[in-house]
């Protein structure tokens, strides 16, 4: 009996290691083979150091115009040519609303600098290949050497040596060192784009057929081409690309888009290929987002500021996600959203801080612009975030509240007092921006485009849920949509005369047959 | 009362008329699923039935226009008005009080005045257009690209049109299948329709 199964556990452990572990090993060796450098060897990156710009600069002795395209970059900037939209500018959002021109503290830690814009290009944000977290050591080490004691120098020497040891593991950027402000903006893992989280840094192949290492492994400069540093996307109303070709007509084209790889005819039924026209991609192969991880579908700051028994409430759902927090106000959260779905070019219609608003109605920040009569707009999936802000109620205008603290003058933001009324002035004073005194909280709905997460295709939305009424494109208007669409008057009026009919018909028979039976 | 046995319907066209008929029942049922009357096959494999069969029957179609011609068939279906008011008649009174069908069926004129009127309708402008629309239907994502020959702009039209007449087509089929007992027996004219044969009943001339 024991020996049967020793042989039984012995025959399973044979084929385990025959069959998985050279998978395991397999995984674990493959390297990336565009990395022609190994920056462990190089004699420039092991001189000594003693702040963040020291490191960067040692980076730039060899990539010499690194910096100068960086500077230049929206991710640098984070404003765009006309200075009006971006982070750093005067564009508004219905998450943390507003960075106060990057005054506030907590908005610039996804900055690429060391310190926002003043201390230089913090490379390892997006080059570091390992979890470490440079920026912060580097913050660490410089409180612990500016003390005298030995114990403190101690310890900074020591986080010194940690930098030493992972700086050196540098390559081109992972989905993580995207992730790590991509993921996770707007105040946590998920809460803004939907399609975009921290499941993403390890996908299944059901989550994102092109992200999962058992799918295409792309990692998202793959597709977010780069060139000098700036990296395409859409950004605001600047659109990602202008033209969508296959690399077979242009190889290099400004960004890689499903045409460039599935060209312009990627099914073989021609039936799914006549949807391309006015169907985008993402509409089908996106069936649903959050897959994995909940995402953020409101933010209601309106109700912030309550307190129990003079303590701050804290409230959190079934995923731990916060529901109320008395800083924050309520969320909302949800996994497996379906999108919501518009006539999209590419375009977006985006707030700024200068466009007056109406308090009466919900006001899109960011809403796509496209309409079924124009020929590049198509049908496009979106996630939509709602919120209520604080707004100007004489000036009609949406305020930016100073939430963390101001980096400059170490003026304490809304998330340490609670104060509305504080938080608006100082906020509105780094931007210099009129507040007349007097706020209210006004309805607003942010969109984004939805284009991660990309299902196998066996996963993609059926025929049926767009093809029939209180479908998913039930608000989509300018086409005529078969399975949703009927002519009213038509199908009544039709089905009437042919029940009528029938009813003809079987009378005319049953008179026939009564009328023939008297006869005999 | 014996009668004698005419031989109305070749092979071809009893084989194209059966196959017509389940084609036309087809394309309704699955027209109407995509239509969003029921759901039935489920909207994919209705799409594919229903574009198959449109297919299929545009061959058939053909075939059928082809051996009117070929045969002379086609006189078969000239409108006449000779003794139309006598059928309406018969069809709306006397065949309660058992009266004899005022039109005599032959070899030569295997059609009454009605059906030959409804069939032509049918057969010539019914039929075609919903061949044609259901054809633009199907295409109608390539039109563009052929150099802006797209009449429609939108879809709207051509769906109107192809509805309309899936109605018609639908009411055409009631009609006609009622119509086929009113043979001598209930199923008279179905049976001739698959034999090919007719039976006459002795008539006076």
């Amino acid at each position: 009996m024991l020996k049967s199964n020793l042989k039984k556990l012995l025959l399973i452990l044979m084929v385990f290691f025959t069959l998985f572990l050279p998978r395991v090993w397999g995984a674990v060796k493959e390297k990336d083979l565009s990395i022609t450098a190994d920056h462990t060897k190089f004699k420039d990156l092991k001189g000594d150091f003693h702040n963040g710009e020291d490191l960067t600069n040692m980076c730039l002795k060899c990539h010499n115009l690194a910096d100068k395209q960086i500077y230049k970059t929206f991710h640098w900037t984070w404003k765009d040519k006309g200075g009006l939209r971006g982070k750093g500018a005067y564009t508004v959002n219905n998450w943390c609303i507003s960075t106060n021109f990057m005054h506030d503290e907590e908005c610039s830690l996804c900055h690429i600098g060391w310190k926002g814009k003043e201390e230089g290009i913090n490379c390892f944000k997006c080059h570091l290949r390992t979890k470490e977290d440079i920026a912060s050591d580097m913050k660490d080490y410089l409180f612990f050497s500016q003390s005298q004691d030995k114990d403190s120098q101690e310890m900074a020497n020591d986080i010194k040596n940690t930098i030493k040891e992972h700086m050196v593991k540098v390559g081109p950027p992972t989905r993580r060192n995207c992730g790590e402000c991509h993921f996770k903006g707007g105040h946590g893992d998920g809460a803004k784009h939907g399609d975009l989280d921290t499941s993403l840094i390890n996908p299944s192949r059901d989550l994102d057929v092109h992200m999962s290492p058992k799918g295409g492994n792309f990692s998202c400069v793959r597709c977010h081409t780069t060139v000098g540093h700036n990296i395409a996307g859409r950004y605001y109303i600047h659109p990602a690309v202008k033209e969508k070709k296959s690399l077979i007509e242009d190889d290099k084209t400004s960004k890689i888009t499903c045409v460039s790889c599935h060209g312009h005819t990627p099914h073989k039924d021609s039936l799914l290929n006549g949807h391309i026209k006015r169907v985008a991609c993402q509409s089908c192969h996106i069936p649903a987002f959050a897959r994995k991880k909940p995402t953020e579908l409101l933010w209601d700051w309106s109700t912030a500021g309550k307190k129990e028994k003079g303590r701050r409430i804290k409230k959190v759902d079934k995923y731990g996600k916060v529901i109320y927090g008395s800083d924050v106000g309520t969320k909302k959260w949800a996994t497996n959203v379906v999108p919501t779905y518009f006539w999209y070019n590419g375009t977006m219609a985006s707030y700024t801080l200068k466009d007056t608003i109406d308090p009466t109605k919900e006001n899109f920040l960011n809403k796509p612009i496209g309409s079924p009569t124009d020929k590049n707009s198509k049908i496009f999936p979106f996630k939509i975030h709602r919120g209520k802000q604080p707004y100007d109620t004489k000036y009609k205008r949406l305020l930016p509240p100073l939430l963390s603290e101001d980096v400059k003058t170490g003026e304490e933001g809304y998330w340490k007092t609670l104060d509305w009324q504080k938080a608006l002035k100082d906020g509105c004073k780094i931007m210099k921006i009129p507040y007349s005194g007097e706020f209210g909280f006004v309805k607003t709905a942010w969109a984004y485009p939805i284009n991660h997460m990309v299902a196998p295709k066996e996963n993609a939305v059926k025929c049926i849920e767009c093809h029939t009424q209180n479908g998913r494109l039930k608000n989509i208007r300018g086409i005529y949509l078969p399975g949703r669409d009927r002519f009213g008057f038509l199908d009544n009026l039709a089905w009437t005369i042919i029940l009528l009919t029938l009813v003809g018909v079987i009378m005319h028979g049953i008179g026939r047959l009564i009328l023939s039976k008297r006869r005999a | 009362m014996k009668g004698k046995r005419i031989y109305l319907f070749t092979r071809f066209e009893r084989i194209w008329h059966w196959l017509q008929a389940l084609l036309i029942i087809v394309l309704l049922i699955t027209g109407f699923e995509i239509h969003g009357t029921y759901s039935l096959l489920g909207y994919d494999r209705a799409v594919f039935v229903h574009n198959f069969c449109g297919i299929t029957w545009i061959v058939l179609f053909f075939l059928f226009v082809f051996w009117l011609f070929v045969t002379g068939e086609w006189k078969q279906y000239i409108p006449t008005t000779k003794k139309m008011i006598d059928v309406i008649l018969f069809y709306s009174y006397g065949i309660f009080k058992g009266e004899k069908h005022p039109f005599h069926k032959s070899r030569e004129e295997k059609h009454n005045p009605l059906q030959r009127i409804v069939y032509l309708i049918l057969a010539s402008i019914f039929l075609p257009i919903q061949i044609l629309s259901g054809i633009y239907y199907y295409t109608y994502h390539t039109w563009p690209k052929l150099g802006g020959l797209a009449i429609f702009s939108s879809l709207d039209p051509v769906a109107f049109i192809h509805t309309l007449f899936a109605f018609v087509i639908l009411q055409f089929l009631v009609i006609h299948v009622y119509m086929t007992t009113t043979g001598d027996t209930v199923f008279a004219h179905i049976k001739s329709m698959f034999t090919g044969y007719e039976e006459i009943k002795e008539t006076s001339n």
